[in-house]
């Protein structure tokens, strides 16, 4: 899984040419952590449809702010540059974030 | 449906009540179970230092979560990610569905623990990632030099506004009641806090903000009187609820949806145990639920023994029988 920052997330969000979502994480949040290793599998198995990268909330405050990311995990969709779906919690589980996947699946159909 | 896929004993929730129970069983040779849908360590991994687990001065929630887990495994219990939807009281084994796949055990210990409850206010879900938060430890960096309010007065809420306190310029405490539930060590932790102050008296009505959270409606308890409080965090620690969907039609819970049980942590069914956060019970803590853990184990692995027993009774009776004719 890619990490994004300030310096290359346009390159790797805005401007990549399928969907991409950003799992904002933070070194002491520990659900994120927890949920990491079967992100990065998800990350895996849609490789060819969808891109997941994630971002490290503690390093780039200010991509949180643009975004309005104030709770941990939160797991961003990006469509050609905008935010069409966002998920947060310290509830959320794989399934989740499947579900999220297969929306970015649905939605870039259209 | 019986033979060689029953377990002696499946455990719903890793937290540290199931953990323990599995590190007790697993230990006595029972093949064991363990179900969790999220992260093993239940609440202990939301919570950042524990620092009155004995022979722990201090430990990360998730370490003390990581060592009970591996504790469990090395004595051979398996695990399994999973959502326990529902557990049967079948005969003679118990049937425990887990993600809509029927497990079968001749016991079953609940470990289901609790959830934090919302306010069920306007605001809290719309704001919820945008200010509202149930995770301090989680989210609290997000607030360096912004103001914050705490809902709440147990340990909760007490503990965690003295943590948020490491980045927020001023931790506001909002508190129904006039005293604070909290212990006492940690409520004179607070009083001293010179970033903390309390709002006594005042329930919270709504959540402001559009967007991202820009306040709180707050209504005093016996005036009536409702105000505006400026904050851009709002972090919720008013208690916990059960979590007993997959209970529910057994009929073993009280009113409040808790799991009733006896000091040997049976339930008012034969061999479904209970133990940790989700009983009926005046302590909630870390060393409580391990207890527990090792008494639903114990009452668990005598069940198991009367159960193949009376079994194998009734089998013998039955050769018997049929020998006899």
């Amino acid at each position: 899984m890619i990490e994004v920052n300030k310096k290359n997330f346009t390159e790797e969000v805005l401007q990549a040419d399928k969907p991409v979502i950003v799992d904002f994480w933070g070194p002491s949040c520990q659900p994120c952590l927890t949920l990491m290793p079967e992100v990065e599998q998800l990350s895996h198995t849609y490789h060819e449809q969808v891109k997941l990268v994630k971002l490290n909330s503690a390093e780039n405050r200010k991509l949180c702010i643009q975004y309005r990311v104030m709770g941990l995990p939160a797991f961003l969709l990006f469509k050609d540059g905008e935010v069409v779906k966002r998920i947060s919690g310290d509830s959320l589980t794989k399934d989740d974030i499947e579900a999220l996947i297969n929306e970015s699946l649905g939605v870039s159909h259209y | 449906m019986t033979g060689t896929c029953v377990y002696d004993v499946i455990i719903a929730g890793a937290g540290p009540a199931g953990m323990t129970a599995a590190v007790y069983t697993a230990r006595a040779n029972m093949s064991t179970l363990l179900v969790e849908n999220s992260q093993p360590g239940g609440q202990m991994t939301k919570t950042e230092a524990i620092e009155n687990y004995p022979g722990y001065r201090h430990i990360l929630g998730p370490d003390l979560s990581r060592e009970m887990l591996e504790h469990s495994v090395k004595f051979g219990t398996e695990v399994l990610n999973g959502n326990v939807e529902e557990i049967k009281d079948d005969f003679p084994y118990k049937t425990v569905l887990v993600d809509g796949y029927p497990y079968q055990a001749k016991s079953v210990i609940i470990g289901t623990g609790a959830k934090h409850r919302s306010l069920n206010i306007p605001g809290e879900k719309e704001l919820s990632g945008f200010g509202v938060s149930y995770c301090a430890v989680c989210d609290g960096a997000f607030f360096e030099d912004l103001e914050v309010v705490v809902v709440g007065g147990g340990d909760a809420a007490v503990e965690e506004a003295v943590f948020l306190t490491r980045f927020a310029s001023k931790v506001t405490v909002i508190h129904r009641r006039d005293e604070l539930r909290a212990q006492r060590i940690l409520q004179n932790r607070a009083f001293a806090h010179e970033k903390i102050e309390f709002i006594w008296n005042h329930t919270v009505e709504e959540i402001l903000g559009d967007g991202m959270v820009s306040g709180v409606r707050i209504k005093h308890t016996i005036t009536g009187e409702e105000s505006d409080y400026p904050c851009v965090g709002v972090f919720i620690y008013i208690g916990m609820d059960p979590l007993t969907s997959c209970v529910n039609r057994l009929g073993i819970t009280n009113e409040n949806g808790y799991v009733l049980v006896d000091e040997n942590m049976k339930t008012s069914i034969d061999g479904i145990f209970s133990a940790g956060d989700v009983n009926e019970k005046m302590l909630r803590q870390i060393v409580t639920a391990t207890g527990d853990g090792s008494i639903a184990a114990m009452s668990a692995q005598h069940y198991v023994d009367y159960l193949e027993e009376k079994l194998q009774t009734e089998q013998e009776v039955k050769e018997h029988d049929n020998a006899s004719y």
